[in-house]
């Protein structure tokens, strides 16, 4: 085990105020640095793993630990998301155990690139996985953000077996997430899953796309539009799941 | 003391004595459901509203004031009896004989009085002016008769400023359940009881002075039943039902708004005194659950109609016509019931019924005891219309008791026991440029302060600034409180609210409300000074008028406890500061972080600052971060606001919250119980006052282009809700460029 508590993260930004990303009012811990390479990623600044503010396990529990009314009344809690949380396991390992004895209830959103066995002690401190799956096709997989899915299909497998609480999501790209088979498949992921408290179709957005022109790089997704009202509907109709208390 | 009036009332204090919280703790029924009962408008309040917002639409068109009395010096009976459409109204009286139709009332000053009825084509004749200018002296002249000359430039310069020596000071809280639950004739009877006591031995100024006010308060008690009756209302007596009980007490307020033009005039705390006149009526039968709302309906559609004539000058400091009939809703009682009601409900629900609108300022005194059904109506409303303001009950209670209420935006009164002399506000950012400059002015150049050593390092010093910083505080503290002392002296002398003050306890506490602006300016300011490196920029004069500031520093809004502390402790030292100076009639010291829609203004006067300001960029209102400048999101911010000390800023710490819908949760349920839990988080940690605005910033862009589709879009801003499109384009951009929080 690391030196305790002067291990350190890297933080891209923190939002004190998160609402979607588990359940009440949530801080949100964005971590810096991220496997994936997805085209129409929202927090393209995220990437690099060396950059980012850098924080002691301590610094940041006693910060989280300040929004500790707004998250007991609003049954809220803590996130980690990113770019990919995982990568920083360890640190949040241990933050999440400490946040854990606080009465903190733990959620971490990842894109499940990473083997269980590895990240394991990350998960057993974890109340709640939010994970989001870009597509089920191995092939529009790669093409959409570079890395094979089979990893975290094995991941949420895994989640499955242990019967840990997961929240999954699916962002509906038009013309490139929302076909049906692509739908389907996503439907007999959802099903296989009992422990999916939720299942979320998320609308894909533009509103991160002026990160990437701040650095300088070309939008991969240039041009495609955000889904209207009509393709969720068309989407969610096509998933058909039944409504989860 | 029993009236046939009382009937079914349980008797207290109240029947022995002007008690009229002890007859609410008797009588009142709390609410602890939903809001399921309500009713909706009735055929009647849709008629008359769309007559009400026609009157709006004409106002609009003919540059916002419809019609100005200038031949009429506005007193509580000098105008005759006016209505909207007589056969609709179930509550009557309007300030003139027309609806919308401004008074004239020059005793705050004649110069501002006929230079607005002048700018708005009715100009005062010859006659009347003269009076006011040669034969009977205004609260104006009296000031202006005895101003120092360092007052006077200190007041030109900016450094304080919106001070109430040209206008009305306002921020006076009639009691006017009072006129409901006894009739004229027995407060009227208490105040003869007064003048008897005050028949002392040694008659000397103070003495005087009280039996002259009570004099003064009897006969505006005699005008009030005067014009009550001709509207055909014997208000002598109690009101006997709940309608009287609405008329009687709106007919007090009425009276105040006809003989003064203050700064703000609200209304107090008198839903739940009502609730109880509205509970014995539909016990009896007598009225249905419509007849209420219809009753509060009309009775709201009045308190948006108040209109006071002010100059240009004045709406560009403070915009979009308010009025600041602010009425404190729910909170909790000192035996632990909650003293919210079904009539809190009603209240709010004039937003569904009517519409949003800024007046009058709901404001509802949270408490982390509120019926959980409460607020959850009231985030619900808040998430709607944007019109709704909450103050910290728990934290309030402890100062207050459980009868006080707010005037204005944050100051708490205990209702008929207490009053403030308004201070308008001074600016911290400003005075903090003068200590660098050696006391002078870094627009002007002009020696304003008293000549101290300026600046001289190449770097800002911490040390060497916060020196100096203190010395300029000290000397705008004396002359802050000097130049109110001439102020409330006069104002008491020439503009006496003797309707109000009648109104009130014979003994009442006063406060001296100073205020402060610029605060996080400041904050960020010293915190660049102390973590940045600051090089100061001098012009040919010497001045030094710009800063460059190289390297980053904690700023304000961010839970960063290494510049909150500065920003917490900058409020306690400049109250202590306050305190070392005397005040007229002995009032209590106390200060507000408020600066309404001033912070634009503010800015205009104020030249670049050490945090990267530059000159003309508004300041942020309020207590409120610098905008843009907080970055860990919402909850970040309400902790940091939350350490500023409401014991020493007993007259309030202001704080305006925007967010768009989506940032607060997916599902309106969820969204409602998130604002719900972000208000229980504030203000258990002793916060004291939010205002709650939840709007896209594509909405108000395309109000600003298209005012026409937007006749009722309310926003908050420190302190008070206004219509978005009464706001002047400078303001309206404020707003949209502040920090509106969402999350991607």
């Amino acid at each position: 085990m690391e030196k305790d508590n002067k291990l350190t993260g890297r933080l891209h930004s923190i939002e004190t105020f998160g609402t979607v990303d588990g359940p009440g009012i949530r801080v949100v811990l964005f971590f810096q640095g991220c496997p994936m390479r997805c085209q129409y990623c929202h927090n393209r600044d995220t990437w690099d793993r060396a950059g980012g503010r850098v924080w002691t396990v301590d610094e940041l529990k006693e910060f989280v630990l300040r929004f500790k009314p707004y998250m007991a009344n609003s049954g809220g809690g803590v996130t980690a998301t990113g770019g990919d949380p995982v990568l920083q396991h360890r640190f949040i390992t241990r933050l999440f155990g400490e946040l854990k004895q606080e009465g903190v209830h733990t959620a971490l959103d990842t894109s499940g690139f990473c083997r269980y066995e590895v990240v394991k002690p990350l998960i057993d401190a974890t109340d709640l996985v939010i994970l989001d799956i870009k597509a089920v096709d191995p092939e529009l997989h790669r093409r959409l953000t570079g890395q094979d899915n089979a990893l975290i299909l094995q991941f949420a497998d895994k989640l499955r077996e242990i019967n840990k609480p997961v929240w999954l999501r699916h962002v509906l790209i038009p013309g490139l997430t929302d076909s049906e088979e692509e739908l389907l498949a996503f439907r007999r992921i959802a099903l296989s899953m009992p422990n999916a408290q939720r299942v979320e179709l998320l609308p894909y957005h533009t509103l991160g796309k002026f990160k990437w022109a701040e650095m300088g790089l070309e939008y991969p997704l240039e041009g495609v539009p955000e889904p209207t009202k009509e393709d969720m509907a068309r989407a969610h109709s096509i998933l058909n799941l039944p409504e989860k208390a | 003391m029993n009236y046939k009036q009382w009937h079914s009332f349980k008797p207290g204090n109240y029947t022995r004595e002007i008690d009229v919280r002890d007859f609410i703790q008797n009588n009142y029924s709390p609410y602890l459901g939903g809001a399921e009962f309500l009713a909706p408008a009735t055929k009647r309040t849709q008629a008359l509203w769309a007559e009400v917002l026609s009157l709006y639409q004409k106002e609009r068109d003919k540059g916002g004031v419809l019609d100005v009395d200038s031949d009429t010096i506005s007193t509580i009976s000098s105008h005759k009896a006016g209505y909207i459409n007589k056969d609709l109204e179930q509550i009557v009286g309007l300030q003139t004989d027309e609806p919308l139709k401004r008074a004239f009332m020059p005793y705050g000053g004649i110069n501002v009085a006929a230079k607005s009825a002048a700018h708005y084509g009715k100009p005062v004749k010859k006659e009347t002016e003269d009076i006011f200018r040669h034969i009977r002296k205004t609260h104006n002249d009296g000031v202006f008769d005895v101003y120092t000359p360092e007052m006077r430039r200190a007041r030109k310069a900016g450094i304080i400023t919106g001070l109430p020596d040209a206008y009305g000071r306002g921020r006076i809280i009639g009691d006017y359940r009072r006129v409901a639950l006894y009739g004229t004739d027995r407060l009227i009877a208490d105040k003869n009881e007064q003048m008897r006591r005050l028949e002392m031995d040694v008659i000397a100024e103070e003495n005087i002075r009280a039996r002259e006010e009570i004099n003064e308060q009897t006969k505006a008690l005699e005008e009030l039943k005067a014009m009550a009756l001709t509207y055909g209302f014997d208000i002598a007596r109690p009101a006997g039902s709940a309608r009287e009980a609405v008329q009687w007490l709106y007919f007090g307020y009425l009276g105040a708004i006809k003989e003064q033009n203050g700064a703000a005039m609200s209304l107090g705390r008198v839903t739940t005194f009502l609730d109880i006149y509205f509970e014995r009526d539909l016990k009896q039968g007598l009225i249905t659950e419509e007849d209420v709302q219809e009753i509060m309906d009309h009775f709201v559609m009045k308190l948006r109609m108040v209109r006071f004539l002010r100059t240009p000058e004045y709406d560009q400091l403070f915009s979009g016509d308010p009025v600041w009939v602010t009425e404190a809703i729910g909170g909790m009682g000192m035996d632990g019931r909650t003293l919210v009601t079904k009539s809190s409900y009603r209240i709010l629900h004039t937003l569904d019924t009517l519409g949003p609108a800024p007046e009058p300022n709901l404001t509802v005194l949270w408490s982390a005891n509120l019926p959980q059904a409460f607020k959850e109506y009231c985030a619900h409303l808040s998430i709607k219309t944007s019109s709704i303001q909450y103050e910290n009950d728990d934290l309030m209670r402890e100062y207050w008791g459980d009868d006080y209420a707010i005037a204005c935006c944050v100051s708490a009164m205990r209702v008929g026991k207490q009053m403030q002399f308004f201070g308008a506000r001074c600016n911290l950012a400003k005075a903090l440029l003068y200590a660098i400059n050696g006391g002078k002015d870094e627009i002007s150049g002009a020696q304003v302060a008293p000549k101290l050593e300026p600046v001289k390092t190449d770097v800002l010093d911490y040390n060497d600034v916060r020196e100096k910083y203190d010395v300029i505080l000290d000397w705008v503290a004396k002359l802050y409180i000097n130049t109110l002392n001439v102020i409330h002296y006069m104002h008491d002398k020439y503009c006496y609210e003797a309707l109000e003050m009648a109104l009130h306890d014979k003994d009442v506490l006063r406060t001296m409300a100073c205020g402060i602006a610029g605060l996080s300016v400041v904050a960020d300011s010293l915190s660049a000074i102390k973590y940045a490196t600051v090089r100061p920029i001098k012009n040919e004069q010497g001045i030094i008028y710009d800063f460059e500031t190289a390297g980053d520093f904690p700023k304000f809004g961010n839970d960063d406890d290494r510049v909150d502390s500065i920003a917490r402790d900058l409020v306690k030292q400049f109250l202590e500061k306050l305190q070392k100076y005397p005040t007229y009639r002995n009032a209590m010291h106390t200060m507000s972080v408020l600066t309404i829609t001033s912070n634009v203004v503010y800015g205009e006067k104020t030249g670049n600052t050490p945090d990267g300001r530059k000159h003309g960029d508004p300041f942020a209102p309020g207590a409120n971060p610098m905008h843009g400048r907080d970055t860990h999101g919402a909850l970040a911010t309400l902790n940091s606001i939350a350490k500023l000390p409401y014991k020493y800023a007993q007259d309030g710490i202001s704080y305006t919250f925007s967010i768009v819908p989506r940032a607060l949760g997916k599902q309106p349920q969820e969204r409602a119980r998130n604002l719900t839990a972000m208000l229980d988080g504030y203000f258990g940690q002793q916060a004291h006052h939010m205002n709650v605005n939840v709007f896209d910033r594509d909405l108000l862009l395309d109000a600003m282009d298209h005012p026409e589709k937007y006749p009722q879009l309310t926003i908050r801003v420190s302190g008070y809700a206004v219509n978005f499109i009464k706001l002047t384009r400078k303001q309206q951009l404020d707003v949209i460029n502040r920090t509106i929080h969402a999350t991607a």
